[in-house]
């Protein structure tokens, strides 16, 4: 499986913005967060086209995204995240004594999901990776 | 609320003629009276004490932009100076820039009741009043900042006076201000640029007037307006060798307003604009220059602005001059400017007693207060926090009032300074009425606050009680003790209520804000829809937002005044 | 049918207070002068929204009344040893005092979002200060515009139009015509080539279109001449750099290499190398004459400085240069504030406690330590026991490991709408959106103090953020006064 190494990025988007107003449980939220943006470049490299379901990984963890063909290239070797509970997933949470923890410049691999992991809906993915006690 | 007696202290009353007297003080429902008519009496014993007015502060940086600035860029200076949370005081930290809680309880400790914040930023005025809000134990009012205003600057520069004080009475009542403050005017205005000015006739950049003008014209809007204050102006070139010139003129440019011999101009902190020489080292002190004007003429008062030495953080709205300081000291520096209106900057500095110049500086506060001989023209400030944080009022009260304190000092500091310092040869030590005056009496006459500053009939009950017998304690041999006992009151009392014991907070109170209100009979500012489209023009805030509404103050206080236009 | 104006946009840290709202049966109907995120806030805020107090029992959230959810929150709070009340940003300053108040009534730590945001911003202004302004003085003055990882097309979107490159100043025109004349021929061009391009296949003629330029290695003429400029400066070419005159691209990471390359060049120095940060020498050489040649420059930076490596230091780098630039003009710079009133929370913070954010109250004084009291760093040392969260969503942004101790703990949540926090709580208590049913006090990225208005009514039985802390907290008193605590004096560990 082809895979990239990246520095990945995460950030606010305009379609972020406008979709937490209509709820954070909302479809139209979650759709625009679990998404990364990919150089069309990378893109070719990676053997995948626009909508295919992406896996990245970091130190921190490993979580699947919907590709997106980036209309802000070229920036190959960067992918960016929108923020939100997919890129939480996979950021540094270090904060070297600064209280921020690092959202962005994070080394991260990039790879074509395999068929079985999908993007999961948003109550998925809080039942994933976050326990009640 | 019970009736107060306050039994048998020494009274110092300086604007009823009291003098030291041993007299009883009556206190019902907040105010003083001649006699008690409540069902329920406190007495305290005040033998042995003096009595005074609760302390009047007439410029002091407390609340606002610049102030919380300060705060944010110094958490160092709070690591040091912390206070826990009781059951009747919130918590809070000081030290050169307090906390607003803890503000209000180190003021009220020393037995003051009536605080004035000097430089509000008019776009910010509402800033100003959350923390004022948030101060508790005092009185307290604002002074938004008019010299550089371009609603000011644009009438002045054509002579239409009379537009220019609508838009100033406007913005009284829109900012709830108290007075007009002069900040190094016209000069603000160029620093927008990163320029200044270099003189009181060197004309603003773009705005066609020198800062004579605008200080003349606003001398004349005050007058036409008949605020309380009179206009309080921070000098241009403050703080350059050779800006006691610059001083004078600004004194003299006023002279002939007129107003039957009453002061038109209040010069604040004088210290840092009585300077002579022509850099830092032939740098010596222009107290005598400016105390024989003073002395000559009734149109002027001052402010001492002194200092203290110490760590603190200098903190004006004279960007141009902060930004010199940054270059002097290369301290951390903070700017911030206010479109169409003023600026601010903020540099921690630290006075020490071996460097040439801050020596000076110390001695030429003491000098002003000492050879300007009526008390009533000069107060006790420090500028706080720029010259020395207000909790170190104690000490210099103990400089003015005895000559030994100030020698002891000025054998340790700089060499060179010593030997230029006029300390040596002022004999002169305040006495309590003297004191009096300077830390309260003088201080409401010169703000117009008629119920402040005094312990006549139908003055607020705002009192001071400090434990230091004057028939028994020498100030001028034992200063430690009148420095004791002005740092921690026995009781400071505010409107009729025991707020302090022996230095403690026993109550926590808020406070009323002060604001004026002056009657037009014919308010062009607000009526105008040319004059609203040049705001709109001119702010990127809507009219409507601007205005603070009189709700938004926890006490409102206002002052209404019938203005001439 | 009433039209509410001079509202202030309860949005982004534009903080627009021009806004129209119309309002009919105590709906917003429609939204003029505001950006898509604005409006979407005023149209939306109402869908998905609680309006009942919920509990959770035997695991479930279920409707409770407020009394039993004010009285459960107080308890759980009460009986914390080292709670953490964050959020803050999206409420209004009244909110924010009360929150004060609560924390240093119960010993807990008081946090904003600036700890995830500017709080780096924050830290650099305590070492080195910075050199700013209000909006009002770009909008007069500016020449040129910086906007330094920053994407106010995305996050600010009024921001050129109110404040910046396409506003009307007293000393500088609008450069919107500008900009449309630059479209217009770039549309031409575009034009032409498609046209040739159909030319040459009728005529079965290839032409070829013109090569691509090779990137210039130095700055274009155009940025030295008069009137207003705005440079956009990112790891990737932003909406904004589209509409920029010149988009500096630069490699990840780099920001605080190229502030220090800049110094070094305004000091007359030279640089030893080739390029510094994905930039050549040339261009910084040009930069550098631009930035000390204008009459008035800003700086305007987004949270990409402060997520970055160095962090902190990024920002002290950006804030020295701008400060050096001040020998030679006027030079300006502002963080881009996110959340509407995450200034408003440092501001009151600070005249409050002295400190920005980040503080701890566990002493019984205002302690203030980032990267020890900060609540990303205590959430993932695991060593808070409970958490209020107001007008937050932590689950959606803090990093998964802090947020999985956030929720393990006893958690209460007062927000205007459902979020993936909420879903985690144990109490939930549902409250009216400032700025839109409640009125209070906003500050905008700039620190000029606005006011919030009250355009519809709240749903019955839904309070203010403020209203419900103050019950939070008088039932916190009570619940200590019958704990004998009295004045609960902390434990000093």
């Amino acid at each position: 499986m082809p895979s990239l190494k990246v520095t990945l990025l995460t950030g606010r988007t305009l379609r972020q913005g406008q979709g937490k107003e209509y709820g954070k449980l909302s479809e139209r939220y979650w759709k625009s967060v679990a998404v990364c943006e990919i150089d069309p470049d990378d893109m070719k490299k990676l053997g995948i086209t626009e909508g295919n379901s992406v896996k990245i990984g970091t130190d921190h963890g490993l979580v699947v995204v919907r590709a997106i063909k980036s209309l802000r290239g070229p920036h190959a070797g960067r992918v960016f995240v929108p923020y939100g509970p997919w890129a939480n997933v996979i950021v540094n949470p270090k904060t070297h004594g600064t209280g921020m923890p690092s959202f962005k410049g994070i080394q991260a691999t990039i790879e074509p999901a395999p068929s079985c992991e999908k993007v999961l809906t948003m109550p998925e993915l809080l039942e994933r990776h976050f326990k009640k006690e | 609320m019970a009736d107060l007696l306050i039994k048998n202290g020494f009274v110092y009353d300086p604007l009823n003629g009291v003098n030291g007297e041993k007299m009883d003080i009556a206190i019902s429902k907040g105010k003083i009276v001649d006699k008690m008519d409540g069902k329920r009496k406190k007495i305290i014993d005040a033998s042995g004490m003096v009595v005074m007015p609760g302390g009047v502060d007439i410029h002091s940086h407390i609340a606002g932009p610049k102030v919380n600035a300060g705060r944010l860029l110094r958490p160092e200076d709070h690591f040091k100076d912390f206070e826990a949370k009781t059951d009747k005081t919130r918590s809070g930290v000081g030290r050169s820039i307090p906390s607003t809680f803890t503000t209000g309880y180190r003021y009220a400790r020393m037995g003051y009741t009536t605080v004035m914040e000097p430089a509000m930023p008019p776009l910010m005025a509402r800033h100003v009043h959350e923390e004022l809000n948030d101060t508790p134990m005092i009185d307290k009012a604002a002074y938004p900042m008019l010299g550089d205003c371009w609603f000011v600057l644009e009438p002045l520069a054509k002579g239409l006076i009379e537009q220019c004080a609508a838009y100033v009475a406007w913005t009284m009542e829109a900012t709830r201000g108290y007075a007009m403050k002069l900040v190094n005017p016209g000069g603000l205005e160029a620093w927008g640029f990163g320029r200044n000015v270099r003189n009181i006739d060197d004309p603003v950049p773009y705005f066609n007037i020198t800062p004579r003008e605008i200080i003349q014209g606003l001398c004349k809007v005050n007058q036409l307006l008949h605020l309380p204050h009179t206009i309080h102006v921070h000098t241009n070139n403050l703080g350059k060798p050779g800006n006691y010139e610059t001083c004078l003129e600004t004194m003299k440019c006023v002279e002939n307003s007129g107003n039957d011999g009453k002061p038109v101009i209040h010069v604040t902190h004088c210290q840092f604009s009585a300077f002579k020489g022509s850099d830092w080292r032939t740098f010596e002190s222009g107290a005598e220059e400016i105390a024989k004007y003073v002395n000559t003429r009734s149109h002027v008062t001052t402010d001492m602005g002194q200092v203290v030495f110490t760590d603190t953080t200098t903190m004006t709205a004279d960007g141009p001059f902060q930004y010199i300081l940054y270059q002097l000291s290369h301290n951390k520096w903070i700017n911030n400017d206010v479109e169409t209106e003023t600026s601010a900057g903020i540099v921690p500095f630290r006075y020490k007693r071996s460097s040439f110049v801050h020596a000076l500086q110390w001695s030429i506060g003491l000098e002003l207060a000492l050879m300007i001989e009526d008390p009533w023209k000069i107060y006790m400030t420090t500028d706080h926090p720029n010259a020395a944080p207000f909790i170190f009022y104690p000490k210099i009260i103990s400089w003015l009032m005895s000559r030994v304190a100030r020698e002891k000092l000025l054998k340790k500091v700089n060499k060179r300074a010593g030997h230029k310092s006029l300390l040596g040869t002022l004999d002169r030590e305040y006495s309590f009425s003297e004191l009096a005056i300077a830390t309260r009496a003088g201080q409401a006459r010169a703000l117009g606050l008629k119920e402040k500053g005094h312990l006549g009939v139908g003055a607020d009950a705002d009192i001071a009680i400090y434990d230091v017998n004057p028939e028994q304690v020498d100030p001028s041999k034992q200063f430690r003790l009148v420095r004791k006992a002005f740092k921690n009151a026995a009781y400071t009392i505010k409107g009729g209520e025991i707020v302090v014991k022996d230095g403690e907070v026993v109550k926590s109170v808020g406070g009323k804000t002060f604001w004026v209100k002056p009657e037009l009979s014919n308010p062009i500012f607000e009526a105008s829809p040319r004059l609203k489209k040049a705001f709109e023009d001119y702010y990127t805030v809507q009219y409507e937002n601007y205005i603070v509404p009189e709700h938004h103050l926890a006490v409102s206080h206002p002052i209404s005044v019938k203005a001439e236009v | 049918m009433k039209v509410v104006s001079n509202v202030t946009c309860p949005g982004c840290g534009c903080l627009c207070d021009d806004l129209e709202i119309e309002v009919e049966n105590n709906t917003v109907k429609a939204v003029r002068n505001a950006c898509g995120m604005g409006e979407s806030k005023f149209l939306g805020y109402s869908l998905h929204r609680p309006q009942k107090p919920l509990i959770r029992k035997k695991g479930e959230l279920v409707e409770a009344s407020l009394s039993e959810a004010i009285r459960k929150s107080a308890e759980i709070l009460a009986n914390s040893s080292y709670p953490i009340l964050y959020g803050w940003s999206n409420t209004s300053c009244e909110a924010t005092s009360v929150g004060v108040e609560l924390a240093e009534e119960i010993g807990g730590i008081i946090d904003n979002t600036s700890t995830v945001c500017h709080g780096p911003s924050v830290l650099s202004i305590q070492d080195v200060g910075f050199s700013t302004c209000t909006l009002g003085q770009v909008r007069h003055r500016a020449d040129l515009i910086i906007y330094w990882a920053s994407n106010p097309w995305s996050a600010h979107p009024r921001h050129l139009e109110r404040y910046t490159n396409f506003t009307e100043g007293r000393f500088r025109s609008s450069a919107w015509n500008k900009y449309l004349d630059g479209l217009g021929s770039y549309r031409a061009e575009r034009r032409r080539q498609r046209a040739a391009k159909l030319v040459g296949e009728i005529h079965g003629v290839s032409v070829e279109t013109p090569p691509v330029e090779e990137p210039s290695k130095r700055l274009p003429h155009s940025l030295f001449e008069k009137g207003r400029k705005m440079i956009v400066v990112d790891v990737r070419r932003t909406r904004t750099a589209d509409i920029a005159d010149y988009f500096l691209q630069v490699e990840p990471n780099k920001d605080y290499e190229i502030f220090q390359a800049l110094r070094i060049l305004l000091q007359d120095g030279e640089l030893e190398v080739d390029s510094v940060g994905g930039v050549p020498a040339e261009i910084l050489e040009d930069l550098a004459d631009l930035l000390a040649g204008c009459e008035f420059g800003v700086l305007f930076f987004g949270v990409g400085l402060t997520m970055s490596e160095g962090k902190l230091r990024n920002i002290e780098a950006g804030i020295s240069l701008v400060r050096d630039l001040n020998q030679f003009t006027k030079f300006v710079i502002m963080p881009m504030r996110g959340h509407y009133n995450v200034t408003g929370a440092n501001i009151v913070s600070t005249w409050q406690t002295g400190y920005p954010f980040a503080v701890d109250f566990s002493h019984g004084y205002p302690r203030y330590n980032p990267g020890e009291t900060s609540v990303v760093d205590v959430l993932s040392r695991d060593e808070s026991d409970a958490a209020l969260i107001v007008a937050s969503d932590p689950v959606a942004n803090f990093p998964k490991g802090a947020s999985q101790n956030l929720i393990k703990n006893p958690l209460i949540v007062v927000d205007t709408g459902t979020s993936a926090t909420s879903m985690f709580a144990d109490v939930v208590l549902p409250s009216a959106v400032s700025g839109i049913e409640v009125e209070g006090t906003a500050y905008r990225m700039d620190r000029v103090p606005l006011p919030l208005k009250k355009v519809v009514q709240p749903p019955k039985a839904v309070y203010s953020d403020e209203q419900l802390l103050k019950r939070i907290l008088r039932e916190v008193r009570r619940i200590k006064k019958n704990m004998g605590g009295g004045d609960s004096q902390w434990l000093t560990c």
